[in-house]
């Protein structure tokens, strides 16, 4: 599964437009405690959280995380986007919560 | 915890400074400081405020109407999700008779839809200083919410709460950073007043004072009570 077809399918916005869309996604995390995703999430994971602070971006280089999910219609401050955009770390957004998002990013990891 | 019980207990123990540090309100500042006059105990203005990352910002003010008007800002950005059913009789404001003087029906306990920064900005703007509450804590501080301090926070100090049991504890939780260290009782029963303290060297009991403390200026200093 790449990050293209992820983002197409669940028609997923971009804050900026970024060109990733071959990157390869393995696995997901999902956490809103920052210090959480440092220790426990799998290195290289797709990341969605409601924080929007700019510390995001810093944990995902630290994780080699390849894109963040900003889930609930939560908004990114501008300097997060500006970081993200200058660390190549793709930023994008989905009206629906968490689990709608894990939901469906479970089926497409883990097709029957 | 009520204003006579708060001053009477921190002066039986012998404080000389204490702060009202509500969540999200100062709605206590004044009463406590009306019946500590008569004691030789200061109560600072002071609220613990919830950022939008969820992060706890201790601020501490030099005037009742310094507070107030960041009171206000705060109340504007408290989420009052209609769904949120909480106690509306759990937050009363309590008089020098220990009579009630009205509810606060805000949810003080959300959070605000102020960021992390644009806080410490409107506390400084209000010639307050800003805090950052319980950082060894995986409840609402700043390392549990945000992973680090980000590079060049203003932040006036970190607070460490007494289950940090020494200076070295305490620099460890931010081995590259040197904010200032202090720690307080973070006091939620009467019983826990005093459990922690910090002293600082100076010249008289004010915020700005205090931060001058923290800044190292002259003799002044700052030493926690491990």
């Amino acid at each position: 599964m790449n990050l293209g077809t992820i983002r197409n399918t669940l028609s997923l916005r971009s804050f900026f437009e970024a060109s990733a869309s071959d990157t390869p996604i393995k696995n997901v995390y999902i956490s809103d405690l920052l210090s959480d995703v440092i220790a426990n999430s799998e290195e290289g994971s797709l990341w969605i959280t409601l924080q929007t602070h700019i510390n995001i971006v810093a944990v995902a280089v630290m994780k080699n995380i390849p894109a963040i999910i900003l889930a609930n219609g939560r908004k990114p401050d501008e300097e997060t986007i500006q970081k993200a955009r200058s660390e190549g770390i793709v930023l994008l957004g989905s009206d629906q919560h968490s689990f709608e998002i894990a939901g469906k990013l479970y089926a497409m990891l883990h097709p029957k | 915890m009520t204003p006579v019980r708060i001053v009477g207990r921190a002066t039986g123990i012998g404080l000389d400074i204490i702060a009202v540090s509500d969540h999200n309100s100062a709605e206590h500042t004044e009463i406590t400081q009306e019946i500590a006059r008569k004691h030789l105990l200061t109560v600072l203005p002071a609220m613990e405020i919830t950022t939008s990352e969820e992060v706890h910002i201790l601020a501490l003010f030099e005037t009742v109407e310094d507070c107030g008007v960041v009171q206000d800002e705060v109340y504007n950005a408290i989420s009052t999700n209609p769904s949120y059913r909480h106690d509306e009789t759990s937050q009363p404001v309590i008089n020098d008779k220990e009579e009630i003087l009205f509810f606060n029906r805000l949810p003080l306990i959300n959070a605000t839809s102020i960021p992390l920064t644009a806080l410490i900005e409107l506390v400084h703007k209000n010639h307050g200083i800003a805090i950052a509450s319980h950082i060894d804590r995986e409840y609402f501080g700043i390392i549990s919410q945000l992973g680090f301090i980000p590079d060049g926070l203003p932040l006036d100090a970190v607070e460490v709460s007494f289950r940090v049991r020494s200076y070295q504890e305490a620099v460890n939780i931010i081995p590259h950073q040197n904010y200032p260290v202090v720690s307080f009782s973070d006091s939620h029963h009467l019983r826990d007043i005093g459990r922690r303290i910090t002293e600082f060297s100076m010249e008289a009991p004010t915020v700005e004072e205090i931060a001058r403390c923290l800044r190292g200026e002259d003799e002044r200093r700052v030493r926690v009570v491990y």
